[in-house]
């Protein structure tokens, strides 16, 4: 196999100067939630990590989390280290296909065996394995012989990591997540329909650098998932003030204020959406003026309407809601606490609250 | 009052409420750069606080702008993107503000130091340079004989 060249090599046949990799480096560190201090450390780390085998496997998914990885208009440093891993089998983007492109993932598992990196997007049909096949082979037995040999998986998009939209009731397929199914290997969980783009390679860069990153208790790194879209979100002081949109065209829409009651999943919503942004830091949808639907949390398509404002159980989440508002925490700070089963109960009584009513019983 | 005048001072009072938004972070992070800045003349020791670590509203920018003011240097740099380097009215405290190519906001830094690193030239880069100088001295030489 040709020896892949490294970092440097590539920044200089690229003609990024070394001044560019410090700047890098240092956006780099902090997107990571890392110590500013460690830019440099961050920076000799990507300048002498070996280049990893990288095999990607797709299942049952839409192609929109390579979409979103693929698209840049123009090369960044993001993209050479992207191309710097050596990308041994992708078959959306490799040019053989059938026999030739699963020969070319045989060979790459034979010559990294127990250090390539697994990546995986779509989500796994377990009740009836034919549902998906790749060149004859089910998606559930080639995840399982690919990821005998694997240093780590990368669980790319709500679907890999959550089971996503073919999880979504009534689950036809028997959809599984990666980690319902691999349970002894190392996995990192980065939801999103699809995942941010620079997400996925700085947690790529964090595992060339330091290795796993810091992983929350869904499995996602908390550099990137640690804090809620709310907490980030420049419309915040619009929800503590109690300014909220109550229609797509009212007064309060075109202000931009607060979309909470129009269903906004923000609160409950953990990803880097509103500082990292979409589209090379364009926007996102919280700034296009559409509430968040909290696609990177496990079962967002079931968890109730998506304009309709958060529900609130009778009991214990009025009560932490309350508490919470009385001692001026958001509720977004509390519902976050809350665990999935009363989650689960609440979006199925549809008990609505908004912040009116919060703030009259507090 | 010409028609339509109130709706305008409604809006600039608007943008005005906007601007004063604070979180109230602005004065704990200029505690840790005073701080920071008795270290540096004390021991030597640099400081960088990352600006994108904690949440920060335009009222609390705007007290950081107010409190450390413009000083003497400001440099632009043009890197992926440009990149704003600039003292502040307190010398010894940078505030460095990364761009990408299409302008966007990468990251946002206070550097406590005497002078930023990403001002100083590489030595990869002059090594590069170096290179380079000889490259066009020589082809400059062949066409003079």
């Amino acid at each position: 196999m040709a020896q892949k060249p490294m970092l440097p090599e590539l920044l200089k046949a690229h003609g990024v100067s070394r001044r560019g990799f410090l700047k890098y480096c240092a956006s780099l560190t902090s997107l990571m939630a890392l110590p500013p201090m460690l830019a440099p450390k961050v920076a000799h780390a990507l300048e002498n990590a070996p280049r990893p085998s990288v095999i990607w496997l797709s299942f049952q998914e839409c192609t929109g989390c390579t979409e979103a990885i693929t698209r840049s208009s123009a090369p960044t440093i993001e993209d050479l280290i992207f191309n710097a891993i050596s990308l041994d089998y992708h078959h959306t983007l490799q040019a053989a296909s059938g026999h030739a492109a699963e020969a070319a993932r045989e060979a790459a598992m034979k010559d990294h065996w127990g250090e390539y990196l697994l990546i995986v997007d779509g989500s796994i049909p377990v009740d009836n394995p034919e549902y998906s096949c790749i060149a004859g082979i089910s998606n559930l037995d080639m995840l399982k012989e690919t990821a005998e040999g694997a240093a780590a998986i990368v669980a790319v998009g709500t679907c890999a990591a959550f089971g996503g939209i073919p999880h979504a009731f009534p689950n036809p397929t028997g959809a599984q997540a990666v980690g319902d199914i691999i349970t002894d290997k190392p996995i990192i969980n980065v939801p999103g329909c699809p995942p941010i783009p620079i997400v996925m390679t700085s947690v790529l860069a964090h595992f060339l650098t330091f290795g796993l990153p810091e992983l929350d208790d869904l499995g996602r790194p908390k550099a990137f998932f640690g804090e809620t879209i709310h907490d980030r979100c420049y419309r915040r002081p619009f929800y503590d003030k109690g300014l909220f949109a109550e229609a797509f065209d009212d007064e309060g829409a075109r202000e931009g204020w607060c979309l909470y009651k129009l269903g906004c999943k923000g609160p409950t919503t953990r990803s880097v959406c509103a500082t990292v942004k979409w589209n090379d830091g364009t926007s996102f949808p919280i700034q296009s003026g559409h509430p968040c639907l909290g696609c990177t949390e496990p079962d967002f398509w079931d968890n109730g309407g998506f304009y309709k404002p958060l529900s609130a159980p009778a009991g214990n989440y009025r009560q932490l809601g309350l508490a919470a508002a009385a001692g001026g925490v958001a509720l977004g700070v509390a519902g976050g606490a809350l665990s999935k089963a009363t989650k689960s109960r609440a979006a199925k009584a549809h008990e609505t609250v908004d912040a009116h009513d919060l703030e009259k019983k507090s | 009052m010409p028609a339509g005048q109130d709706g305008i001072g409604a809006a600039s009072a608007l943008e005005e409420l906007r601007s004063r938004i604070s979180t109230g972070n602005a004065r704990p992070v200029l505690a840790e750069i005073l701080a920071a800045l008795a270290t540096l003349l004390d021991t030597g020791q640099e400081t960088v606080i990352d600006l994108g670590a904690f949440p920060f509203a335009p009222g609390d920018e705007r007290l950081l702008d107010e409190v450390l003011g413009t000083g003497e240097v400001q440099a632009t740099l043009d890197v992926l993107g440009k990149s704003h380097v600039q003292e502040t009215g307190i010398p010894g405290i940078w505030r460095i503000d990364h761009f990408d190519q299409r302008g966007e906001s990468l990251s946002r830094f206070v550097e406590i130091t005497f002078i930023p690193e990403i001002l100083k030239t590489q030595r990869a880069d002059a090594e590069a340079g170096l290179a380079r100088l000889t490259d066009r001295l020589a082809e400059f030489d062949g066409r003079a004989h």
